[in-house]
C-alpha cells in the first residue's frame, strides 16, 4: 500500500494557525505513507496537477488530502483520482480548517490536533476498499406543489424544457397571493394583469397538469423515482361543462365571507374565485352549500342550462410516479390579532396590509376606491404601521419579512395618487429598499407624493369616537407623537403557510426556527433541500418579493430538469450495508432511519424464511444512524466502517493519552 | 422628551409651502440621512440638528421650528448644501426660515434701539446683513 498525503495551507487560513510543515514530517515516517507534501492551494490546479504526478510516479493508491470540510473539496479530490483511473472512494478527506485552524488560536494545540486527525486518517485509509456507485432509473416527469406564482413559474419552465409536470395547488385556482394584489412594486404593474397570461400559458400547456382542489397526501420513494399519492377534492361543478355564465350565484341562497377579498365583502356557495380563475369553472364550497349531504337545496343544479353540477362528486385519488418535486407551498400572513395593542379585530379601520391591497383592486370590495371598513368614508389621513409582527423577537417574528417596506410605500403612494389632499404616513423602524429601482420607489413616494415618514414605531391604536389615536414616536425629533388617522393598515409579517408546514413535514424536509423550508445551503444551494431531488421555490424558504420568486423558481425548475434528463442517476456509494447473515430482523435500525432509507424484507435463504433489514440504496443518505444503533453489528457503513472508525479512535486516543 | 400632536391642517401646509417657496427646495426630498448636521461647524452651537429643523418642517411643525436657535446659529458656509446626497440647498432652507421669521415679523431688530456701543463693535457687514434679510 503507497498513501499520498497533502496538506493544504489555504493561504493563511490554514497555515495561519498550525505548522503545516510540521504535521507533514511527522506523518512522513508513518507505516505505508509514501509521501507527505505541502503546498499553499491544493485545490488549484496546480495543486490538483502535484497529487496526479506522485499518483503517476509513486503508483500511489490511497490518497489523504488535508484541507477544508469534505463538503467544500471532497469532490474536487475524488475528480483528480477518476482522471487518473482509480477508484475515487479510496480517498481520504481530513478537516484541518474548520477542525482545527479556525476553532484554534494557540498554534501548538491547532498542530497536535491536526497530527492527530492525519495520523488516524492514515490509519483509516489502510482499510479502505473502493466502493462503486450505484445507479437507479428516473422518471422524466416533474410534481410542482403550489400554484402561487412561484410554481407556474416552475412548472412553465420545466415544461417549456419538454418534461411533464403536474401541478397540484389546494384551493380552487392557480395565482395565489400575487392574484389578491392590485399593483407590484416598483413599476406599479397591475398584478392580474401581468400574472393572468401565465396562469392561462399553465392551462394550455400540452405538457402541464394542473389539478386545482387538490392536495398532496402520501409520498414515497426518492430521487428519480417517487410515489406520490394526490387527493383530488370533489369541485361539484364539472369543469369542462361550466360555461361560467353566472346563473347560478344569484339563486344561490347561502352567504359567506369572500376570502379572495380577505373576507371584506360576501360571497355564495357557489363561486368563482375571480374572473380570471384557473382552471376557469365555478366551485361549490361544501362546507357551507346546502346541496351536499343532506339535500336540503338544488337551487343552482336546477338553473345551470349546460348541467354542470354534480352533487354526487366523490374524491379522487391520484396515483403517479415523479422524478422531481418542486415546493412552492407559500407563505400566509402574520395573525395580527396578536399583536393586541393594535387592536386589530377590535377597531374596525384597522386592516392589514393584504385586505388594503383588496381594498386598492378594483376587482375588490370597494371596486378600487379607498373606503374605510367601518362607515365606507374616504378616509383623509391614513396611518401605515410597518413591521406589525415583523422584527419583534420577544413576542412575534424574529426576521424581517423584507417586503413591508416596499409594499407600505405602494400603498401609501397609491392612497396619494387617489385621494390627493389626504395625508399619508408611514411609521417605520428602517427603510428597507434592497431590489432593483426600489430605493428610487421609495424616494419618489416621498418627494412628489409627499408621503409622510416618520421614524418609530407605533405603541398603541385607539378607537376615539370614529377616530383611530395613533401613539407614537418620532426619534429622529425625540419626541412623543399623537395622531388622530381615519384608517390605519398594518404591514403584516408573513409565515410560512399551513401547505408550508405540511408539505415539509410529509415530505421530512429539514425547517429552520420559523417552520420555512431550510435550504440545503443557504448561498450555493439555495433551492436544494434536504431530500435529493426535492426542489423549493418562492415564499416557502422565506420572505420574498415577485422577482426573487420567479428567478428562485426558473433555479428550481432547471435542477429539477437536471434529474428529468438523465436516463438514469449514480448515487452515492458511502451508504449502509446489511450483512444478512448476522442481522436479526429487529427493525431499530428502521426506526433509527431518518430518510425512511431501511425497511424489513422477508428473504428465502438457507432453507429458512425470515425478516431482514433491506436499504434503499437510493434513499440513503450515509448518515449511518442504523450502522450506530444496530446491535448487533450488521449494518456497515461503507467508507466508515466499524474498523475504519475503530483505528480513527485508536490514533486519536494514543494522541491525547 | 417632548410631546407633538400630529396634524396636517391648512396651517401646516401653508408653512410647508411657505419654506418650499422661499427656499426653492422641495422639504420631502430630504430621507433624513443627518448628513447635513453631521458637517455642520456649528453643530455644537444648535439646541436643534439642522436635519431635525427639516423634519419639523416635514411634519408642519411651525412652533418647534421657530422656537430653535439653529437658523439663526447657521452661517451659510454652504457645507451641507453642496455634501446633501438628495440635492438639496439646505443653506437655503436655513435661509427660508429666518426670512419667514422676519417676513412675519419684520421689526424684530431695531437697529434705532441698539446701543450705540453695539452698533459700534458689530461689524459693518452684519447691519448690512440685518437689512438685506428684513428685506427679503
Amino acid at each position: 500500500m503507497k498513501i499520498g498525503v497533502y496538506i493544504c495551507e489555504c493561504g493563511s487560513n490554514i497555515a495561519g494557525t498550525i505548522d503545516v510543515e510540521k504535521v507533514a514530517s511527522s506523518v512522513e515516517t508513518l507505516p505505508n505513507v509514501a509521501v507527505s507534501r505541502v503546498y499553499k492551494y491544493s485545490c488549484s490546479e496546480p495543486g490538483q496537477a502535484i497529487i496526479k504526478n506522485d499518483i503517476e510516479e509513486l503508483n500511489l493508491d490511497r490518497i489523504i488530502v488535508a484541507a477544508c470540510s469534505p463538503r467544500m473539496h471532497e469532490p474536487t479530490f475524488r475528480a483528480v483520482l477518476e482522471e487518473k483511473e482509480m477508484n475515487p472512494y479510496v480517498l481520504e478527506m481530513v478537516n484541518i480548517r474548520e477542525q482545527c485552524s479556525w476553532v484554534h488560536s494557540d498554534i501548538n494545540l491547532g498542530t497536535e490536533k491536526a497530527t492527530a486527525l492525519l495520523t488516524g486518517a492514515v490509519l483509516k485509509v489502510a482499510e479502505m476498499v473502493p466502493l462503486e456507485r450505484k445507479k437507479v432509473g428516473v422518471t422524466p416527469k416533474a410534481l410542482v406543489i403550489g400554484g402561487g406564482i412561484a410554481g407556474i413559474q416552475a412548472a412553465l419552465d420545466i415544461a417549456n424544457t419538454g418534461f411533464l409536470v403536474t401541478l397540484v395547488e389546494k384551493s380552487s385556482t392557480i395565482g395565489g397571493i400575487m392574484a389578491q394584489l392590485d399593483k407590484t412594486f416598483p413599476t406599479l404593474d397591475c398584478s392580474q394583469c401581468i400574472l393572468s397570461p401565465k396562469m392561462v400559458d399553465v392551462r394550455r400547456h400540452p405538457n402541464i397538469t394542473l389539478l386545482a382542489n387538490a392536495e398532496v397526501d402520501e409520498v414515497d420513494g426518492y430521487v428519480g423515482n417517487f410515489k406520490v399519492k394526490i387527493k383530488k377534492n370533489p369541485r361539484y361543478v364539472i369543469e369542462d361543462k361550466c360555461t361560467l355564465c353566472d346563473d347560478c350565484v344569484p339563486v344561490c341562497p347561502v352567504i359567506v365571507h369572500d376570502q379572495y377579498n380577505e373576507n371584506l365583502s360576501p360571497r355564495k356557495a357557489v363561486f368563482i374565485a375571480y374572473p380570471q380563475a384557473i382552471p376557469a369553472s365555478y366551485i361549490i364550497d361544501p362546507d357551507t352549500c346546502l346541496g351536499i349531504e343532506p339535500l336540503i337545496c338544488t337551487k343552482c343544479k336546477d338553473v345551470c342550462g349546460p348541467e354542470a353540477i354534480d352533487f354526487d362528486m366523490q374524491m379522487e385519488i391520484v396515483e403517479d410516479e415523479f422524478g422531481a418535486i418542486v415546493v412552492a407551498t407559500g407563505l400566509e400572513t402574520y395573525p395580527i390579532e396578536n399583536i393586541g395593542e393594535y387592536g386589530y379585530g377590535s377597531i374596525h379601520d384597522v386592516i392589514s396590509g393584504l385586505e388594503f391591497e383588496r381594498i386598492l383592486a378594483a376587482n375588490g370590495p370597494t371596486m378600487g376606491v379607498i373606503r374605510r371598513p367601518s362607515d365606507g368614508k374616504i378616509p383623509k389621513t391614513i396611518v401605515f404601521v410597518h413591521c406589525a409582527g415583523s422584527r419583534d423577537p420577544a413576542k412575534h417574528l424574529p426576521y424581517c419579512s423584507k417586503i413591508c417596506c416596499m409594499y407600505s410605500t405602494k400603498h401609501a403612494l397609491m392612497y396619494k395618487h387617489q385621494v390627493h389632499d389626504g395625508t399619508a404616513i408611514n411609521f417605520y423602524i428602517d427603510i428597507r429598499t434592497g431590489g432593483k429601482d426600489y430605493e428610487e420607489f421609495y424616494q419618489r413616494a416621498s418627494e412628489e407624493e409627499k408621503v409622510i415618514y416618520i421614524r418609530g414605531k407605533v405603541s398603541e391604536l385607539i378607537q376615539e369616537e370614529n377616530q383611530i389615536l395613533v401613539k407614537g414616536v418620532n426619534t429622529i425629533t425625540t419626541e412623543t407623537v399623537e395622531i388622530h388617522a381615519d384608517m390605519v393598515v398594518l404591514a403584516t409579517g408573513i409565515v410560512p403557510s399551513e401547505g408550508t408546514l405540511e408539505i415539509s413535514k410529509l415530505l421530512r424536509l429539514s425547517t429552520d426556527i420559523n417552520g420555512f423550508v431550510k435550504e440545503a445551503h443557504p448561498k450555493l444551494k439555495p433551492v436544494e433541500t434536504s431530500i435529493t431531488g426535492v426542489f423549493v421555490a418562492g415564499t416557502a424558504t422565506g420572505p420574498k418579493d415577485i422577482p426573487e420568486t420567479v428567478s428562485q423558481a426558473g433555479r428550481a425548475a432547471i435542477r429539477a430538469c437536471n434529474i428529468l434528463s438523465k436516463s438514469e442517476l449514480e448515487v452515492e456509494a458511502t451508504i449502509a450495508q446489511v450483512n444478512e447473515i448476522l442481522c436479526r430482523g429487529c427493525g431499530i435500525c428502521v426506526s433509527a432511519c431518518p430518510y425512511s432509507a431501511i425497511e424489513l424484507e422477508l428473504v428465502n435463504k438457507y432453507g429458512h424464511s425470515f425478516e431482514v433489514a433491506s436499504v434503499n440504496e437510493a434513499v440513503c443518505k450515509g448518515c449511518g444512524s442504523c450502522a450506530a444503533a444496530c446491535l448487533n453489528g450488521a449494518i456497515n457503513h461503507l467508507g466508515f466502517t466499524d474498523n475504519q472508525i475503530l483505528n480513527l479512535i485508536q490514533a486519536l486516543s494514543e494522541a491525547y493519552e | 422628551m417632548s410631546y407633538e400632536y400630529i396634524k396636517f391642517g391648512p396651517e401646516e401646509k401653508e408653512f410647508i409651502s411657505k419654506i418650499e417657496e422661499i427656499s426653492g427646495q422641495n422639504i420631502y426630498s430630504c430621507y433624513q440621512c443627518g448628513k447635513c448636521s453631521a458637517g455642520c461647524a456649528f453643530s455644537s452651537r444648535m439646541d436643534k440638528t439642522v436635519n431635525q429643523i427639516i423634519h419639523f418642517i416635514q411634519m408642519g411643525q411651525k412652533d418647534k421650528v421657530l422656537q430653535a436657535n439653529t437658523h439663526w446659529i447657521c452661517s451659510s458656509c454652504l457645507t451641507c448644501s453642496i455634501r446633501c446626497p438628495r440635492e438639496i440647498d439646505v443653506a437655503a432652507l436655513m435661509e427660508a426660515v429666518r426670512e419667514y421669521i422676519l417676513r412675519e415679523e419684520p421689526e424684530k431688530v431695531k437697529i434705532a434701539d441698539l446701543p450705540k456701543e453695539v452698533i459700534e463693535k458689530l461689524p459693518n457687514i452684519a447691519l448690512v446683513g440685518n437689512f438685506r434679510k428684513m428685506t427679503g
